[in-house]
């Protein structure tokens, strides 16, 4: 059970004098369970990398193959795909449109085929896996807060009970605190199911802190995939292609440089505190 | 594929026809549609072919450019080919099934489309030449007289500049909708007509909601920016004629006598 | 009185049902008072819906108060007679970059605010060099702004506001829709043009590392003003500001989270280079 993409090239507007090559030769694979971060700046290749894995864009060359089947072979079911591999965009609340909030979660699972009642009960647990409270079920999801009609969104893909999430900035324009919960809420529903989730992400900080690995994209190419710690060790390489390493991974830097023994190697606020407080004998 | 659609998009290039004043293409604009109707010979064409082939190559705009945002209009150029064809009555020239078609038919079917066709690369020359704010800008001085006639031509010019900067956003948005509905399951594609428009319900709404939040935010970023109506606003780029404007308008002149004698003498 | 001032501010607006009844009154801002000096960088924080979006249009007089008045440059926002001189004096950058842009190349978009004002001709194209050289997008005044990126766009609109040639300029979370590059172009250009030009700056944001230059910071809670202190001051107080849906940096919480465990560190650090001086000093290794 896996995705695999092999020789994955893609080309906007081939044939034409405004051609851009917007994936060069992307080989993925992406095993069950794993919480993956994906980042890169703004052109990078990360949204059209991930239209690729639910089939939404066609690769110019090259092969997806899900469960060992190529997903564009002629009679493959692109639907039953797009509820497997589930992409949740940017801003998702921008595409709510039902009156009510548990209609409009029913959407997904409604137009997989499914019958009244096990679309009912999908969305039901939907809304229960985002955390949101019943009061809101059958409010217009216009009414709610920038926060909770994100999580209606997210909900309505998580309706279609997908295997694979794929969240695109789920935190864009969120407070502080929002962010935290929803990314917090996306951990837990990675515990309790075993999903696998792929999190894009302009925020080092975030990544470290949720991911097992990390993919960084680069004009349309893989630059680094690998374990966290692994990754910001190039902070250097990071930085010459618009990224940056956690804030905390700096300061460990710094610390070393200024001849304290520390491990540069950490990625989060924890630890940090913990490497510090060993070196200081606490 | 919905961003495809260039029609109207402003190119940039540093061309004679782009550093036109705006009423001289308009006026020419116009001029060369009504030229298209005037002619009704091959000879006619064929000069209207020539001066918009002159243009073309003048303005700079690759023709590539300019036909790849036309593809959207081939639809409704062949039902009117269509409809010409088979609904003209006259000599039949064949039949099959309960099909006829006629040579008239025939003839108005071509010439329908070559207008047609004429009609729109010459109006897109003008709107890629020519920025939304100086086009307004034209139209705005062109009509200006009607001011006194109660017509609101500032506002209706400042209307027509806003949503032609908005289309591009708009067709973006309505590709981003697409998509994420497209990844919940949504088909588009598929059914009888009421199912297709059904199935644009998720669709529209959401660009509905979000064209209003857009005219909204704008709305209030003009007022911040001190906009109150075309009453005390200066010009940036006023107009002016020089003297490739008068040359213009004297080519144009020679063009459309020459259009009028093809009618009047071959 | 300062450039920007507030007395007892409070704005209300009347929540409705589908039928139109009335359902509630909702307080966006409540009785908030603020004086903001001329030449000062101002940050205004808060989480979603705290009301510092509403506080922010009353300054350029899109809204006006329920109760209590503001003062820009001396002039009541409710007075009519002085609506345009407010605009003018009081600039407004708002969040979303593709929203605001009005014309379609970059010049003419930023000569739009003067030409409303009735600015001669010569003097628009002045303005508009000067303006995009100060946010450092002269050499794209021919685009379309449909081609730049997020942070291109805002500098755009920031110059379409200083061509305006403001006292003080409000950005209503300018950065909020933008990646991290994005970002840091818009506070730096903000920053220049505080420094530079001594514009007054109103900076409303949920972003905590593009306050630490600020002159003063304010938290917003519910319509009201929750804390207030130099960035030093309000970054010492993480459990407060955490009660406010807001963080830290991770510098000043890595900080905050060592005092807690016994580091002997200062309360407020904002820097990479204060904590490791300090932290060194703890250590007894400086």
């Amino acid at each position: 059970m896996s995705l695999i993409l092999d020789h994955v090239n893609y080309i906007y507007g081939e044939d034409t004098p405004l051609a851009v090559h917007a994936l060069k030769d992307i080989n993925l694979v992406i095993p069950d369970g794993q919480f993956i971060g994906l980042i890169g700046h703004t052109g990078s290749g990360k949204s059209t990398l991930v239209q690729h894995l639910n089939g939404l864009i066609k690769p110019t060359s090259g092969a997806i193959y899900y469960n060992g089947e190529d997903v564009h072979d002629g009679d493959y079911d692109k639907k039953k795909l797009r509820s497997k591999v589930g992409l949740v965009f940017q801003y998702p609340e921008h595409q709510l449109f039902e009156i009510d909030v548990f209609k409009d979660v029913c959407f997904g699972p409604k137009n997989l085929g499914l019958s009244q009642k096990e679309t009912e009960l999908r969305a039901y647990a939907a809304l229960k896996q985002v955390g949101l409270a019943d009061e809101y079920f059958y409010q217009s999801p216009f009414d709610l807060s920038g926060g909770q009609k994100r999580r209606v969104a997210i909900a309505g893909v998580l309706a279609m009970k997908p295997e694979i999430l794929i969240l695109d900035e789920p935190t864009a324009g969120l407070d502080p605190k929002g962010r935290d919960e929803i990314l917090d809420q996306i951990a837990t529903l990675k515990e309790e199911t075993g999903i696998t989730v792929i999190l894009v992400s302009h925020s080092m900080e975030d990544v470290a802190k949720y991911v097992e690995r990390i993919i960084v994209m680069n004009w349309g190419s893989v630059l680094f995939d690998d374990v966290p710690r692994e990754v910001f060790q190039h902070c250097k390489e990071l930085e010459q292609v618009g990224l940056a390493a956690p804030q905390v991974t700096y300061m460990m830097q710094a610390l070393a440089e200024q001849g304290m023994k520390v491990d540069t190697t950490v990625t989060t606020i924890k630890e940090a505190a913990q490497e510090i407080l060993r070196v200081l004998g606490k | 594929m919905i961003r495809d659609i260039t029609l109207g998009q402003y190119y940039q290039a540093d061309s004679v026809i782009h550093k036109l004043d705006p009423r001289v293409k308009l006026v020419a604009t116009i001029g060369f549609i009504i030229s298209l109707f005037v002619v009704d010979s091959w000879v006619g064409y064929v000069v209207a072919a020539l001066f918009l082939a002159c243009m073309i190559k003048l303005s700079k705009v690759p023709f590539r450019y300019m036909i790849k945002g036309m593809k959207a209009i081939v639809f409704i150029l062949m039902i009117t080919v269509v409809f010409n064809l088979f609904l003209t009555p006259g000599e039949p020239l064949f039949t099959f099934w309960k099909l006829t078609i006629t040579k008239e038919g025939l003839r108005i079917a071509v010439m329908m489309a070559v207008r047609l066709s004429f009609l729109i690369v010459g109006s897109s020359l003008m709107t890629l030449t020519t920025t939304p704010n100086s086009l307004t800008d034209g139209m705005e001085k062109l009509m200006g007289p009607l001011k006194y006639v109660k017509v609101p031509v500032h506002e209706v010019a400042m209307m027509m500049s806003i949503a032609l900067r908005f289309i591009p956003i708009l067709l973006e948005e309505t590709d981003k909708i697409m998509k994420a509905q497209i990844a919940r399951g949504a088909d588009f594609e598929s059914g009888n007509l009421i199912k297709k428009a059904k199935a644009m319900v998720p669709l529209l709404v959401p660009l509905f909601i979000s064209a209003f939040r857009r005219a909204n935010d704008l709305a209030m970023a003009m007022e911040a920016r001190c906009y109150r109506g075309g009453e005390h606003r200066t010009k940036m780029k006023p107009l002016c004629y020089k003297a490739a404007d008068r040359v213009a308008y004297c080519v144009l002149l020679l063009y459309f006598a020459g259009c009028v004698a093809i009618r009047v003498w071959l | 009185m300062g450039i920007i001032k507030t007395d007892k501010l409070t704005f209300e607006y009347i929540r409705r049902d589908e039928e139109g009844n009335v359902e509630g009154i909702t307080r966006a801002v409540d009785e908030v008072d603020l004086d903001i000096r001329q030449g000062d960088f101002i940050a205004i924080l808060g989480h979603n819906g705290s009301g510092k979006s509403t506080l922010a249009k009353h300054i350029n007089a899109i809204l006006y108060p329920t109760e209590g008045s503001v003062w820009v440059d001396g002039m009541d926002t409710q007075d009519e007679n002085h609506l345009w001189d407010i605009r003018q004096e009081a600039g407004m950058v708002f969040q979303n970059p593709d929203n605001q842009i009005i014309g379609q190349v970059v010049e003419e978009d930023v000569g739009f605010g003067p030409e409303n004002m009735g600015v001669p001709t010569k003097e628009i194209w002045e303005r508009v060099e000067e303006s995009l050289k100060a946010v450092g997008m002269y050499e794209y005044r021919k685009h379309s702004p449909n081609k730049l990126s997020g942070g291109q766009k805002q500098r755009v609109s920031i110059a379409g506001v200083i061509a305006m040639h403001p006292k003080c300029i409000i950005l209503d979370e300018p950065t909020a829709m933008l990646d991290p590059n994005g970002r840091k172009e818009v506070i730096r250009a903000v920053r220049a043009l505080n420094d530079v030009e001594g514009i007054t700056v109103v900076l409303i944001t949920h972003y905590m590392e593009e306050i630490i230059h600020a002159d003063m910071v304010f938290v917003m809670d519910q319509g009201h003003i929750a804390m207030e202190g130099t960035p030093r001051e309000i970054f010492s107080r993480v459990d407060e500001l955490k009660e406010l849906r807001l963080d830290v940096p991770q510098v000043t919480l890595l900080a905050y989270e060592l005092r807690q465990k016994g580091v002997n560190l200062p309360e407020g650090i904002l820097t990479i280079e204060e904590f490791t001086q300090a932290l060194l000093k703890a250590a007894g290794l400086a």
